[in-house]
């Protein structure tokens, strides 16, 4: 292919991601001379329409930020809150907030290793032709997704902007009958979601290792969910009252999302970065699932990321198995608040990573100012520098169509969820 | 031939389509009856292609919004919006109530660069809407059930009483009277299955409003709790805050 020859592509969309955004690649003389992730979801100003109104009122609102993860949305948000109220919603709510997050996670999970992301590895365009060849496969995942709505629904009453969910706790319990019913089916479905986790590493996987820092929160003896303080694979350690002095978001011209930077350079948030700090916080059987993949955990192989996905619903699922085993109902689901002014922050692990929220309230328990930076943000600048090393590895001499699928399948890796910061990916490459 | 869909996004949570890619085997039954063109979520891109039921989530913030609905518009036969964001602008319509230009500068450090309008309007603004379907977010049974009527060639039937009488035909205890609590269950349109009194709270409106409502009761009864006239607009502002029975009111404790 002659380097003169100049090309542009234009692609009207990135399918299969959950946003709106475009990719602009210019090839100058063999080299990359410019890359950029255009990220351009209208924004929806959430920070700012959060001012004035009641600490009652957050969750519910936050919840829009995004479908797909409203869970994460009100768990970084109720946490937040609390600690400003100085409130302790005890071990009960505690434990059934880890099942809430469990079930967003298998749900979010299994819809985009179906729908999203498996479609690539067998050539499909989408989960209709792949459930034309992979039957079982595909009606096993769309089992699995089914669950963890069930899992929200049992504390939320419907799936998407769950209405379950309050500072303080919960505005309901679910009954005894109710949750030993779905216990029993989410134990039954554990075979499913190790067999799930078996066929991702069975993918033909690309051999693609890069160096990158993972950011995840970790706990002192849980796999992360809602508690943790904020570690790095390069030795950070940190409070989540911290993170304003080491994580610093910057405007690019090019995006809506803004571009989170640890320290000046660009970090993974995300079931990988989470697997990568948190592997010896798996049980022992999940642990030992991953290592029988053949994979080498850490992993600076984006493309494990789909395994990282499929070993936390196989997680996911034990774990809420676990903590509904003795389940009883509390005296109340909550507990009662008064207002009262302060700051307080909230990090939780959304299905895609590292979800920190930071909230003033006045005395009335009015929200004076808020800062939400979700994950997708913080990915942001990890998926360009992604692009950048893996296109220049593996070279230019590929069609148009070759090298904007294989961008593709990088960006998904990173499951961008851009109606959270910021959706259609356009691919546009100019080669001069 | 089968027919033709297509799902188009605007500005919007992505939680409207989830009502598709949520439905599990229902999905896999819906794309073998008909066609579905373009659901970039899914997969399928073809924006400009001429579709017999267009799907359309989200609201109207940008330039280029405004001219995009017109093509859908002019390419579909059927135009169904999903979800408050394409009906009622959706919650990021608050930014209509105040100097939205303002609220682009206070979050970006270079505003200049953002393509987005100072409001957020519903689709029927825009263009002519063949049928509204409410909710924040709207349901699998409520999107299947019109692609169902559509298909038999019938438009479909969507009950627009209250979230209060379904309580009532439910069984639930009233949250308003048992509790005290400021639900907006007497003005706000049935679908949701009265999901927040059934859990013991008070009904926040996303399904937006109801028929023939009687606003200006409510209102009284929530001064009658002890809610201050900012606290009572706001119950009106919320996800559905620029459907007009509830702009009104809101209007009429706070000018
Ligand atoms: S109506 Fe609600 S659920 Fe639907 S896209 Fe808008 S914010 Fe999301």
């Amino acid at each position: 292919m002659s380097e003169e020859r100049r090309i542009e592509i234009h692609v009207p969309a990135l399918a299969r991601v959950e946003g709106e955004g475009a990719l602009n690649l210019v090839i100058e003389d063999g080299r990359i001379a410019e890359l950029k992730l255009r990220i351009y979801e209208p924004p929806r100003l959430f920070e700012k329409l959060l001012e004035g109104r009641g600490y009652h009122e957050v969750a519910d609102l936050v919840a829009r930020i995004c479908g797909i993860c409203p869970v994460a949305y009100q768990m970084s948000a109720v946490q937040a809150l609390e600690a400003i109220l100085g409130l302790d919603p005890g071990p009960w709510v505690r434990a059934m907030r880890r099942v809430f997050y469990c079930g967003e996670w298998i749900e979010s999970h299994s819809l985009h290793i179906h729908l999203l992301a498996a479609p690539d590895f067998f050539g499909c365009d989408n989960v209709t032709e792949l459930a034309k060849r992979y039957p079982n496969e595909v009606r096993r995942g769309l089992r699995l997704q089914a669950l963890g709505n069930d899992l929200i629904r049992l504390f939320g009453a419907r799936s998407v902007h769950p209405v379950g969910a309050r500072v303080g706790g919960f505005y309901h319990a679910p009954s005894m009958n109710e949750v030993v019913t779905l216990r029993e089916k989410l134990r039954a479905a554990l075979p499913e979601a190790l067999a799930l986790l078996q066929w991702t590493a069975s993918l033909s996987l690309p051999a693609s290792e890069q160096p990158f820092t993972s950011v995840a929160l970790r706990h002192a003896d849980e796999y992360p969910l809602n508690e943790g303080r904020i570690v790095s694979s390069r030795g950070l350690d940190i409070a989540s009252e911290e993170y304003e002095q080491h994580f610093v978001e910057q405007q690019v011209p090019h995006s809506t999302a803004l571009h989170s930077l640890l320290d000046g350079a660009p970090y993974l948030v995300g079931p990988l970065a989470r697997i990568n700090l948190n592997f010896e916080r798996l049980p022992k059987e999940v642990q030992a699932a991953l290592r029988a993949t053949g994979i080498t955990w850490p992993s600076a192989n984006m493309y494990h990321s789909i395994v990282a996905r499929a070993a936390e619903i196989y997680y996911a699922l034990g774990e809420a198995v676990r903590l509904l085993e003795n389940y009883s109902l509390p005296a109340a689901p909550y507990v009662e608040a008064t207002a009262r002014a302060g700051v307080g922050v909230g990090a939780s692990e959304a299905p895609r990573g590292l979800l920190w929220h930071r909230y003033e309230l006045d005395p009335a328990g009015q929200v004076v100012s808020a800062r939400i930076v979700p994950p997708t943000s913080q990915n942001q600048a990890r998926i360009e520098a992604d692009l950048h090393a893996a296109l220049m590895s593996w070279g230019f001499a590929h069609s148009d169509e070759v090298l904007r699928a294989r961008s593709e399948q990088i960006i998904r890796n990173y499951d961008p969820c851009i109606s959270c910061a910021t959706h259609f990916l356009d691919l546009r490459v100019q080669r001069r | 031939m089968k027919p033709k869909i297509a799902v188009h996004k605007f500005s919007s949570c992505d939680g409207c389509q989830l009502a598709f890619l949520n439905a599990g085997e229902q999905l896999l039954t819906l794309s073998e009856l008909v066609d579905i063109v373009h659901f970039v979520e899914a997969g399928p891109v073809a924006p400009d292609e001429q579709v017999d039921i267009a799907f359309v989530e989200g609201s109207i913030t940008t330039p280029h919004d405004v001219e995009r609905i017109q093509r859908i518009r002019s390419q579909s036969h059927y135009l169904i919006t999903i979800g408050a964001c394409a009906t009622a602008g959706g919650v990021q319509a608050l930014r209509n109530l105040v100097d939205g230009q303002q609220w682009i500068n206070a979050v970006y450090a270079s505003p200049q660069y953002i393509a987005s309008l100072a409001t957020s309007t519903p689709i029927a603004a825009h263009v002519k809407v063949d049928l509204e379907l409410w909710g924040c977010p709207v349901n699998t049974r409520q999107v299947m059930a019109a692609v169902r009527a559509l298909l038999f060639g019938v438009v479909p039937e969507i009950r627009r009483d209250s979230v209060c009488m379904e309580c009532k035909r439910e069984g639930n205890v009233c949250v308003l009277v048992a509790k005290g609590q400021p639900c907006m269950g007497p003005v706000t349109q049935t679908g949701c299955g009265a999901l927040c009194p059934h859990f013991g709270r008070d009904c926040y409106a996303c399904y937006g409003p109801a028929e023939n409502i009687n606003t200006p009761a409510l209102v009284n009864r929530f001064a009658g709790l002890g809610l201050l006239p900012e606290e009572i607009a706001r119950r009106f502002l919320t996800i559905n805050n620029a459907a007009p029975a509830f702009v009104d009111a809101a209007r009429s404790v706070q000018p």
